[in-house]
């Protein structure tokens, strides 16, 4: 598995106002459940993305809370409605206070 | 009770629509990759296979079912890209005693390992030898970079395969069969046609007489290696060609070659000999 969260995300380029847009996120992480025991019987720590956001100029468009059960390479699939040209910030949080982030501009015509 | 009926009346239908129906899962479904490149999933078996009984060769892919199908069409959610993501980083590595990286010699991949997997395994002139594409990868890290050599069927190994793959997709296999490989060849094929194991399976009893039907859940291809590596679900894993053969000669219950062995570099090549025509779609997405 990587050794580094690696986020990679799908915004279209542009759109027209108001449109619905489709936006596709992933990123590569283990997801280490906390459950789990290694060779020795020894629980494996817990280790995972437990928050998610979406932001758009600003404006809050998605803000996920992130449990254990969630599996490895977390996908994120979502629409928003785009009013004008701007950048969506999208930000993934670590359990062990890394922040991850990625920005994607759109435009409106 | 009702409930019961209900279901087993389904699983009736289910029947008789599948032995109506061509022996892929639809005739009719096209591949294209992200909207802009075609995939040729059917074609014309090639020459050499005339004897065969096989008119129409198929990519793995039009034996599975629509949801997976469509995780290939889209390297976004294709889970592979994850490890090609990967091997990008690994090709401008520095590594081994020779300070070399795979983009010293090679520069840009997706100029330079254009067309490379449509054509692997070929024989290589200056060593003598047929070179699979992971004994060519290995070859280059042991003796122009003096780095260790990939496990064969390791994630690095897998993902750099995977890497070059992409940069053939949708160009037609074309691997050579004469000249220097006829015998390699012809050896590839006596092992196909060879019955192994226990259960006395050779390769053409499933992919080549049994394509199309079932064998227990699992819905037999023909054995096509254009999307190798292939993502496998069940496995959640990226799987190299050879790991896959061996795979297979285990579920007969015989004893099975080493990856890398010339035996599976002689089946290498005569499987991918029968996919001549198919596009290159590695890495694939299969069950």
């Amino acid at each position: 598995m990587v050794d580094t969260a690696t986020p990679r995300v799908r915004v279209p380029r542009d759109a027209t106002a108001g449109e619905i847009i489709e936006i596709k996120t992933l990123i590569s992480h283990d997801m280490e459940s906390g459950q789990r025991r290694n060779g020795d019987g020894d629980l494996i720590p817990r280790s995972i993305i437990n928050r998610f956001t979406c932001d758009f100029n600003g404006q809050n468009v998605i803000d996920v809370a992130m449990e254990p059960a969630i599996s490895t390479n977390p996908f994120f699939e979502f629409m928003a409605i785009v009013p004008e040209s701007g950048t969506f910030v999208f930000t993934w949080y670590d359990d062990d206070g890394d922040v991850y982030t990625d920005s994607k501009d759109i435009t409106v015509t | 009770m009702t409930n019961r009926i209900f279901k087993s009346g389904l699983g009736l239908l289910g029947v008789l629509a599948m032995s109506g129906a061509a022996a892929a899962q639809d005739a009719e479904a096209r591949l294209v990759l992200n909207e802009e490149t075609p995939m040729v999933t059917v074609a014309d078996a090639p020459e050499h296979m005339a004897d065969t009984g096989i008119r129409t060769i198929y990519s793995g892919w039009a034996f599975r079912t629509g949801t997976t199908q469509e995780l290939q069409a889209d390297d976004f959610i294709n889970p592979a890209f994850l490890a090609v993501d990967e091997a990008i980083v690994a090709w401008d590595e520095v590594d081994g005693t020779a300070g070399e990286s795979c983009a010293n010699c090679h520069g840009d991949v997706e100029e330079s390992m254009a067309g490379v997997r449509a054509v692997y395994p070929r024989w290589n002139e200056e060593a003598g030898e047929l070179r699979t594409l992971a004994a060519q990868i290995n070859n280059c890290r042991t003796e122009q970079m003096g780095a260790e050599p990939y496990k064969y069927d390791g994630s690095e190994m897998t993902a750099m395969e995977a890497l070059i793959s992409v940069q053939s997709r949708g160009m037609p296999v074309n691997v050579a069969i004469d000249g220097p490989v006829a015998d390699i060849w012809e050896q590839g094929r006596e092992m196909y046609y060879t019955r192994f194991g226990q259960l006395e399976l050779s390769c053409a009893n499933c992919h080549e007489q049994n394509y199309g039907n079932y064998i227990r859940a699992d819905h037999l291809s023909q054995g096509q290696i254009n999307g190798f590596p292939t993502y496998r679900l069940k496995q959640n894993a990226l799987i190299q060609t050879q790991n896959r053969f061996r795979g297979c000669i285990r579920d007969t219950r015989a004893e099975t070659y080493a990856v890398g062995s010339p035996e599976f570099d002689a089946l290498e090549l005569y499987v991918a000999s029968r996919g001549n025509g198919l596009s290159v779609e590695g890495p694939a997405v299969r069950p």
